[in-house]
């Protein structure tokens, strides 16, 4: 089974160097689906199902930072 | 949650309804000792929250102390229903001239309390509603309106009781009636009140619960009967499969997904929704179907609970089918509840296209629900098909019937 069923959150790399916007990320987040790892952030991966589809993390990041991918939708 | 015997004669107590004397038992010797003080003949009776103990040998009578030493050990020996009596009611023992009925309840249809009360009273009440329904009365009582004398005199006098008899019957139904809405009660009996030789009337047994959820609004009164926060009071004790449904609720806050109760049947219930899960339940009764569970989700619960719960459920064995149904949902997601119950299904090692008979959850975020459920290849509905027609069609699917 993938790490999430239905969702998946892709972080771009650029997103690593921000430590503003990771500690952003993982405020916004209602189901704490961000976490820090190894000086940046990762995503929690028993928690990705959670995903209210809420936007808070792409609103924090750009869209073209942050990416919450619908897999039954793919 | 029910109350021993002893305890729901401490509520009528309290409100001055009239008692046999009695003392409450733990031990022979404590039994041997009532039975001194009350002096004369005594009954005794097996405190278990349970029907049937006259006919389980829970209830004798003894005339001395001898005598009710030996009765409270073969009672205290006695489990009546599975369950080890709790103590022994000793109690003086008069002569009784006429038995009468007094209940209060709610009436799911009427949706209000209603006075039950019947002038042939030590029997199976259903019976005598049966071959007797001139001699049983239903008095309904608002719920907003205080309670009235008048009522409780109306629901006495309509079973053709008058005189002195009807004013002393009446006050102790009007107590019944007030313990029943000032302590949340779901049951409030009297079975029976007697009369005696001498013309007093006494409440000689007593059977009384209280809403589960309402315990937390009486934690005083628990307490001054001696009843612990951990003492739930169920009429049977929970199941493994009931413990580990509980087990599962209480691994979020989010929302509920639990309060599973174990039936035997092949159809596996994941239902819920502002009532929705006994309306379900009945309907899937009425269609014909098993269910080989009851449940209640609601509030929005996490993918992660509803996950478990529906593991916990497609994996008891006898479980061929689930059905996914739910009144129109506002505070709960149907995505959310499309994504738990598919990844029970999986994570149990099944294919949610086969083991999901139905999915009908109407409402919040449908759509995106819909979307999850097309790409499982699990059977769906919306709100256009009633509660009762999806659970038709769930049984005739678990049938091998083409449910649509
Ligand atoms: S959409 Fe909302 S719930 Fe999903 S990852 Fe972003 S912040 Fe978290």
């Amino acid at each position: 089974m993938p790490d999430g069923l239905f969702i998946r959150v892709d972080i771009a790399e650029s997103v690593q160097g921000d430590p503003e916007l990771v500690q952003r990320l993982i405020e916004v987040c209602p189901v704490d689906i961000f976490d820090r790892a190894e000086g940046g952030v990762a995503t929690v991966a028993e928690n990705l199902d959670e995903c209210t589809l809420c936007d808070l993390c792409i609103q924090a990041a750009g869209d073209d930072r942050v990416r919450v991918v619908k897999l039954y939708a793919e | 949650m029910r109350f021993f015997e002893f305890e729901a004669k401490q509520l009528l107590a309290r409100r001055g309804v009239p008692l046999p004397e009695s003392r409450i038992a733990r031990t022979a010797e404590e039994a041997a000792d009532a039975q001194r003080e009350l002096g004369g003949d005594v009954v005794l009776k097996s405190q278990v929250l349970s029907g049937g103990r006259m006919k389980a040998g829970g209830v004798r009578f003894a005339g001395s102390a001898d005598e009710a030493r030996g009765a409270a050990e073969a009672i205290l020996a006695l489990p009546i229903n599975g369950q080890h009596p709790q103590g022994v009611l000793v109690e003086r023992k008069g002569e009784i001239a006429q038995e009468y009925y007094a209940a209060v309840t709610w009436d799911g249809r009427a949706k209000r309390p209603v006075i039950v009360f019947s002038d042939m009273g030590g029997i199976d009440i259903e019976e005598v509603a049966e071959a007797h329904p001139d001699h049983l009365s239903r008095t309904h009582l608002s719920t907003l309106r205080p309670l009235s004398d008048y009522q409780a005199k109306l629901a006495v006098a309509r079973t053709g009781v008058t005189g002195g008899d009807l004013n002393r019957l009446a006050r102790i139904v009007l107590q019944l009636a007030r313990a029943f809405r000032e302590h949340d009660l779901t049951l409030a009996e009297i079975n029976p009140i007697g009369k005696l030789a001498d013309g007093s009337i006494l409440a000689l047994d007593a059977h009384m619960e209280m809403e589960a959820e309402a315990r937390g609004a009486h934690r005083a009164l628990l307490a001054e009967l001696g009843i612990p926060e951990h003492d739930t009071r169920q009429a049977r004790p929970p199941t493994p499969f009931e413990v580990a449904g509980a087990e599962v609720d209480a691994q979020d806050t989010r929302g509920v997904a639990g309060n599973v109760t174990e039936f035997s049947g092949s159809l596996g219930l994941v239902i819920g929704a502002g009532g929705g899960s006994l309306t379900l339940f009945d309907a899937v009764r009425s269609a014909g179907g098993d269910p080989a569970n009851y449940c209640e989700v609601g509030g929005n619960p996490s993918v992660r609970k509803t996950a478990a719960l529906t593991r916990l459920i497609v994996s008891k064995p006898g479980v061929e089918k689930i059905a996914v149904m739910m009144n129109v949902v506002s505070n709960t997601r149907v995505d959310i509840m499309a994504r738990g119950v598919i990844k029970g299904v999986i994570e149990a090692g099944f294919d949610p296209a086969d083991k999901i008979a139905i999915f009908r959850i109407p409402g919040s975020w449908e759509e995106e629900g819909f979307a999850i459920l097309r790409r499982y290849g699990v059977e769906y509905v919306d709100r256009s098909v009633s509660m009762h027609e999806a659970a038709r069609r769930a049984v005739a699917k678990l049938a091998g019937l083409d449910g649509g």
